[in-house]
């Protein structure tokens, strides 16, 4: 409303396109976000509430919750720690090969995640290369919840390390410096100092990671093994509905999943607006 | 508490960032480090703080803080207070926070109560005169407070060193006045040794006991302010120290010429170059037996406590600097576009040989 008001007491913007650019962009989202979230809720709505809880809460669906959750959550917070530490790699030291391991920091976002479920199944099944080795000491990857985690560990590890590179990189190196000649040990310059700057970035990534794993698919499959009740994740779940042609039923497991996860980027969003007002001078 | 630097020098790369340096600074005074940008004043800074190495060469380098060889002790461990041009504040914590940081991170065992930690900040706080910020954010202060805020940091765990890292440079000219004041105050309260990095010569000539004049990684001269500027040990010295002008030409019989200007000088015959202050310049309606430098004015600039005034003639490759005083200027009437006749009251030669004394000459 404001603007129309600035436009009718004659001072108009400076900067052109304002008009073009906004119309594009929220047709644009209508397209590809907005309308297919409608079409999953007019799905629902041949729904009684009765039948989508019993949907929802049927027990091989709930199990399907553990597991993704569950595996996301470690995939999450093994990619917190190396994409962190990557990230940190990657801005603070200059060694050979920087830009290849840069590059490469893209490849899952690349990669056909099919491609990589592929990969990832036949070197950790038990004849594979690195899963005959594993088998050895007694751990199985391959069709279990840890080759789960592992591919989607590797299909979020992007969210971390390009979250948290730009804050690093921002971060002046004259910080570190001066909590060290203020007496700080590495230690203590790295929790008080510069960890409180990478947070907001590094729960963002991880948030991000973790949302992305939940909804994975095609480079789970191939290594998941698919046992109900044991290592099938949601996304498959509603693959099986499809398959089934029952619509309404794939919907109603994909609504959950929507939620959980625009829930947790709300919070997320809400959470790092209020630390970084604190870092423009607003009141925190 | 004094430091030595004895023989030291650095690289990066194959640039030589520091030649060979060896430097004494006493208890209780205050330095100011002066050059050009790539000089190596904040290398050698830094090797001073402990955030540089100095290069480990066949006569290794020493770094002596009283009797304490520190060369090889780390920054956290030399007990030096340390302000970045930038400030370096911690923007996540508060001014309070910011200020006991270097307390709250001491060893169980040598750090003060919380108590004593809160009365030692606001002692501070009150010193710097930001005791009702405490609460505040960095990020809501402005360059000069944020400049406090970092001096008080780097004090609170009352250093026996304090290195400044070109503390003003950011900050706008009356800002900067008011806080060099106000360091020098704080410096003869405290009584601890300081080290300040500039490329200010007025900064340095203002704010130090000693000035040591850098350029290309070189110690030019060591002197107080006074001593530089009365006798720059060389041209480098001389030039970087305030505006200049030259004169260049060729002597024959004791009369020095460059085109249509000529002056008495008492030098050998030969190519020579004469350097002087726009203070020594004198403006007079006609020449004199011993000098003909015709000029004409170009800009007139009546600020401060005396009038610029630009010169310019065929004979000068540059245009000449002269301050004239307000009560000469009316008394001349000068105006632009004026023709006068320039008369130099003193003025300095460096001959090309860097060991020879400069020869400084008065003219009548």
């Amino acid at each position: 409303m404001s603007q129309f008001a600035l436009r009718r007491s004659g001072s108009t913007r400076v900067l052109p396109g304002f008009g073009l650019s906004m119309g594009i962009s929220v047709l644009f989202i209508s397209l590809v976000l907005l309308l297919p979230i409608t079409g999953l809720f007019g799905q629902l709505a041949g729904l009684s509430l009765a039948e989508y809880w019993a949907i929802i809460t049927e027990g091989r669906v709930v199990a399907s919750y553990m597991v993704t959750i569950g595996a996301a959550a470690v995939a999450a917070l093994v990619n917190a720690v190396f994409g962190l530490l990557l990230a940190w790699v990657l801005v603070r030291y200059e060694f050979p090969g920087k830009r290849l391991l840069d590059a490469l920091m893209d490849l899952p976002f690349a990669l056909p995640t099919a491609v990589a479920g592929i990969t990832l199944a036949t070197l950790y099944a038990g004849s594979g290369w690195m899963g005959s080795w594993l088998e050895a000491i007694g751990i199985n990857v391959a069709y279990t919840w840890v080759g789960i985690a592992l591919a989607m560990a590797f299909t979020s590890i992007p969210f971390v390390v390009r979250t948290v590179q730009p804050v690093l990189e921002d971060m002046p190196v004259e910080v570190d410096e001066a909590a060290m000649s203020l007496g700080a040990t590495d230690g203590v310059a790295f929790r008080r100092v510069i960890m409180p700057h990478l947070w907001p970035a590094l729960v963002t990534g991880t948030g991000l990671a973790f949302v992305r794993s939940l909804g994975e698919f095609g480079a789970i499959i191939f290594i998941a093994g698919n046992m109900p009740y044991e290592t099938e994740i949601t996304a498959l779940m509603i693959f099986v509905k499809l398959q089934e042609y029952d619509y309404a039923g794939a919907s109603a497991i994909a609504s959950v999943v929507l939620f959980v996860s625009l829930a947790l980027l709300l919070a997320i969003n809400i959470w790092q607006g209020r630390f970084v007002r604190r870092l423009h001078g607003g009141n925190a | 508490m004094s430091i030595r630097l004895d023989n030291i020098a650095k690289h990066f790369g194959n640039t030589q960032a520091l030649e060979p340096i060896s430097l004494d600074i006493n208890e209780g005074e205050l330095v100011g480090l002066l050059g050009p940008s790539g000089s190596g004043k904040t290398t050698l800074l830094r090797i001073i703080a402990g955030l540089e190495n100095a290069d480990r060469t066949a006569q290794p380098g020493k770094i002596l803080f009283g009797e304490r060889d520190v060369t090889h002790v780390h920054v956290r461990d030399r007990r030096i207070g340390f302000v970045f041009q930038n400030y370096a504040l911690f923007r996540h914590m508060s001014v309070y926070d910011n200020v006991a940081f270097g307390l709250t991170v001491l060893s169980r065992k040598h750090r003060p109560s919380s108590g004593e930690i809160r009365a030692r900040v606001y002692r501070l706080l009150e010193m710097v005169k930001l005791e009702s910020f405490a609460n505040r954010y960095p990020a809501q202060l402005s360059g000069g407070q944020q400049q406090r805020v970092s001096l008080a940091r780097a004090l609170a765990v009352e250093p026996e060193v304090l290195l400044l890292d070109e503390p003003f440079g950011a900050l706008d000219a009356k800002v900067r006045q008011e806080l060099r004041r106000w360091l020098r105050h704080l410096h003869d309260e405290l009584n601890f040794t300081s080290v300040f990095v500039t490329h200010d010569q007025e900064e340095a000539l203002e704010l130090s006991d000693r000035v040591v004049v850098m350029s290309n990684g070189r110690i030019e001269q060591i002197d107080t302010p006074d001593a530089l500027y009365r006798s720059p040990a060389n041209r480098f010295v001389f030039e970087f120290l305030g505006d200049v002008n030259h004169l260049e030409g060729k002597v024959n019989n004791a009369v020095l010429t460059c085109g249509d200007a000529h002056l008495h000088v008492d030098l050998p015959d030969g190519h020579e170059e004469l350097l002087l202050r726009p203070h020594e310049v004198r403006l007079t309606q006609a020449p004199t037996a011993e000098s003909h430098l015709p000029v004409t004015i170009t800009a007139i600039s009546p600020v401060g406590a005396e009038v610029r005034v630009e010169l310019e003639a065929d004979w000068l490759a540059q245009p000449w600097l002269a301050t004239v005083r307000h009560t000469d200027f009316e008394h001349l009437e000068l105006q632009r576009g004026q023709r006068l006749y320039a008369h130099p009251r003193h003025w300095r030669r460096f001959p090309e040989s860097v060991s020879k004394a400069p020869e400084q000459r008065h003219v009548a």
